[in-house]
């Protein structure tokens, strides 16, 4: 474990980061609350602020301090927590469920059980310690005002003959995920190499067009919004459709030929200072008003009559959708060799962005 | 009165609750019993299960090694994980190390076995857990040697399977005890109901009842109820013996001793010493005759009483013959006349009450003394078929219509003569049949008469 910590340290952010620090922080909540609430999250505040906020506010004096954090390191200064055995927050919430996974198998998540955690689907629930709270899909994200109707690939496929042309204006202008520097775009990766022999073409495809592999999903969004990038593959909806409401020329679309589902892991530490609190505000995110809010937020993502206009839905949902389960099996994605075999395939195809700066996995 | 009868009859504890305290003693055991077994069972099901999925997984990882430049490099399929993820709620944990006992990836925390064992125990992150440990040769050209794969997983999922069965074991067991419960309840009550209905037929008889007891009852009743029926019959019979002497000795005594009475207040009356002492003589005789009538009276009674309450016993015949002529001898007051004796020399042995017999041979005496003619022989013979004890004379004896009725009580007369109550051959006659043989009348010649008790003889044992 001290070694895929360390080698994802590294990979992350090369040799130099030795302390990871949160991204940004925000406290909710009187100042002077008699107990505090430490939750650690990927999600940017501006999307879980409204959440936190109604927490927050429920009576009882209660005081909230959302730390944002990256994936990896939400995950690295979780594990050192639990191996130190020191403090550590209450509650962490990450896109990255794989990493969730391991820290509950590791030993390092606290059970909780209520009528909320019940209710949750077995893909949702993994030993009552890792709980999917969110549903996002994983989408292509366009420019409306670049992109016409017609051209607008509604799958894999679609998205591969864009790219065949060798005279396609689509070269160098799409851009994915690093799956080196996001966890939660390695995750989607690797499940898109379980899910279909699409994947290969795919990314031969972005090989050979010259596509981009960049950090995080709002840089990407505003590559697309300013129209640097053409078309963004396997985004996170809720940052498209949020950046959507505020810019009517981003849209998404879930592919026809399958539709990652992710939802976002939520697990309370062993050494949480406040578990029952935690316990809570878990309860509280599975109730139907904590439920509305991260619908509000787009965590919650509806593919119903009244899914978002921004969104295009694939033919048939049912049989698109595929919930990416916390299981035991999301570790495989995590071994050593299998993650250094990936992200060599990975390297080979995208060899401009990932110079021989990255420390290399021993 | 009727808590003191029932504690008369000695309890010793009731039926229900002894075959309740059985019934639970062996439902406790065997539900131990069975617990146990299913608990080893469910646990030895469940370790075998679970285990099966700890070696596919670990055989698949082992399928996916490979070599590289002369590394060992795993190539972990998806679906060995997926496979340990049958059991839902386990957390997982794998090693790979190569030919000389490094981690090739996997949990540093996993130590490489020593020896061979294909699993072991231990734990995970706190928890109990199993493990598999899986080695795989390479031969090739750049690497030579074993690489093992470990594989372990928590025991939750066993853990509950191994409750699960055991659970539905105890269940089924309960179940059954219910049901043999319920049975057992139901089989005591319905084998006491037929004492139920013995007690009820008892209850509700009138005290002068004594008929035998007719109730249904099952095989391993009916001895109780038939030894129940031959008390009743016994009493029954005691009674009616008692009742018959009751009623014979007041029919039977009221007229001598008013005759007896009636002389003593003429002899009180006589002037004349000489007619009183003609009046005392019959006086005399008078009282012979009612002390002769009251032994005979008493003497079937008691006869009768005696073939139900003595245990017969083997006799000799012989014997017999002499103590009733011995006895009868004494009663003379003259020795005039003399009875013979005819005795073979071997013993004559039945089972008999010796009292009986002998009563009812000076019976015999007696009536041939009476009516008829010397010689008179007390004889014991063997038929062949029975062993005979009577006595022969030679006079005319009884007409032969009589014959068929003399065993009966008064039967050759009515009323009392002066000698007799007519009670010495109904004597005879219950004596022979509380023997089990009969009183036998016969006139092998002309100028003989035998009346005899035909027994039958002790069954020896074949040699």
């Amino acid at each position: 474990m001290k070694r895929i910590a360390l080698v994802i340290a590294m990979l992350l952010a090369g040799a130099a980061a030795a302390q990871p620090v949160p991204e940004a922080l925000k406290s909710y909540g009187p100042a002077d609350a008699g107990r505090r609430l430490l939750v650690r999250g990927t999600t940017d505040i501006a999307r879980f602020e409204t959440v936190l906020q109604l927490f927050a506010s429920r009576p009882g004096g209660l005081g909230i301090d959302y730390e944002q954090w990256g994936s990896n390191d939400l995950f690295e200064v979780t594990l050192t927590d639990c191996k130190r055995g020191g403090q550590a927050a209450d509650m962490v919430i990450s896109s990255a469920v794989d990493l969730q996974v391991k820290l509950a198998n590791d030993g390092c998540a606290r059970a909780h059980r209520s009528t909320g955690t019940a209710s949750l689907p077995q893909v949702a629930n993994w030993r009552d310690e890792v709980f999917g709270i969110t549903r996002e899909l994983a989408v292509i994200v366009y420019n409306r005002r670049l992109i016409d109707d017609a051209e607008v690939p509604r799958s894999r496929f679609d998205l591969i003959d864009l790219l065949r042309p060798e005279d396609s204006r689509f070269r160098g202008r799409v851009a994915t995920y690093d799956i080196e520097a996001s966890g939660l775009g390695y995750l989607f990766a690797f499940a898109d190499a379980q899910q279909a022999t699409t994947f290969g073409s795919l990314i031969e495809a972005f090989g050979r067009s010259g596509a981009v592999a960049t950090c995080c999903s709002s840089e990407i969004i505003d590559g697309v919004a300013d129209g640097t990038y053409l078309i963004a593959y396997n985004v996170l909806g809720s940052y498209a459709l949020a950046r959507a409401e505020e810019n009517p020329d981003i849209a998404a679309v879930a592919p026809d030929d399958y539709t990652l589902v992710l939802s976002r892991a939520a697990l309370i530490p062993r050494q949480a200072a406040e578990p029952e609190l935690a316990g809570a505000f878990l309860d509280f995110m599975l109730s139907e008003t904590g439920r509305s809010a991260l619908e509000a937020a787009h965590l919650i993502v509806r593919t119903d009559d009244r899914a978002p206009a921004a969104l295009r839905l694939p033919e048939t949902p049912e049989t698109s959708f595929r919930p990416i389960a916390l299981t035991p099996s999301l570790l495989v994605g995590l071994d050593q060799h299998k993650r250094r075999d990936f992200v060599a395939l990975w390297r080979s195809t995208f060899p401009n962005e990932t110079g021989g700066t990255e420390a290399r996995p021993k | 009165m009727k808590t003191r009868a029932r504690a008369g009859a000695r309890l010793t504890g009731s039926l229900s609750f002894r075959l309740g305290v059985a019934l639970a003693l062996v439902l406790a055991i065997g539900g131990v019993a069975v617990s146990l077994a299913a608990y080893a069972y469910g646990r030895s099901a469940a370790q075998q299960s679970y285990d099966r999925l700890l070696v596919g997984a670990a055989n698949q990882i082992a399928g996916s090694l490979g070599l590289r430049d002369g590394e060992v490099i795993v190539d972990i399929p998806v679906s060995a994980f997926e496979l340990l993820s049958l059991a839902p709620r386990d957390r997982v944990v794998y090693a790979v190390f190569d030919d000389r006992g490094r981690l090739v990836t996997g949990y540093d925390t996993v130590a490489l076995p020593e020896g061979d064992g294909r699993f072991f125990s231990g734990s995970f992150a706190g928890e109990p857990a199993r493990y598999v440990h899986v080695r795989r040769q390479i031969a090739e050209r750049s690497f030579l040697g074993a690489v093992d794969v470990v594989v372990g997983q928590t025991t939750e999922a066993r853990r509950e399977l191994t409750q699960q069965i055991t659970r539905n074991a105890l269940l089924a067991v309960a179940v059954v005890g219910l049901v043999i419960s319920g049975l057992a309840v139901l089989a005591v009550n319905s084998a006491l109901r037929p004492l139920h209905r013995i007690e009820r037929d008892f209850a509700l008889r009138s005290s002068r009842d004594l008929t035998p007891v007719d109730v249904e009852v099952p095989q391993e009743i009916a001895s109780l109820v038939a030894a129940l029926n031959r008390f009743i019959g016994r009493i029954d019979r005691q009674l009616r013996v008692m009742r018959t002497l009751i009623a014979d000795a007041s029919h039977q005594l009221r007229t001598p001793i008013a005759a007896l009475r009636a002389q003593a207040e003429l002899a009180r009356e006589a002037t004349d010493a000489e007619d009183q002492l003609r009046i005392v003589e019959k006086i005399h005789e008078r009282s012979r005759n009612l002390s002769r009538l009251t032994d005979q009276l008493l003497n079937h009674a008691m006869i009768i009483h005696r073939a139900d309450s003595v245990d017969l016993a083997p006799v000799d015949l012989r014997v017999v013959a002499s103590d009733a002529v011995d006895q009868f001898d004494q009663t003379l007051s003259g020795s005039e006349r003399v009875v013979r004796i005819d005795l073979p020399e071997a013993p004559m042995v039945c089972d008999g009450d010796a009292l009986s017999l002998v009563e009812a041979c000076k019976n015999l005496i007696n009536n041939a003394t009476a009516y008829g003619k010397p010689p008179i022989t007390v004889f014991v013979r063997d038929d062949g078929a029975a062993l005979n004890i009577g006595v022969r004379d030679r006079g005319d004896g009884m007409a032969e219509g009589l014959w068929a009725d003399a065993g009966k009580r008064f039967a050759k007369r009515s009323g009392v003569s002066s000698t007799s109550a007519g009670l010495g051959l109904s004597i005879v006659s219950a004596v022979a049949q509380a023997h089990g043989g009969r009183m036998t009348i016969r006139r092998p010649a002309d100028d003989r008469f035998e009346v005899f008790l035909e027994l039958p003889k002790v069954r020896e044992a074949e040699p």
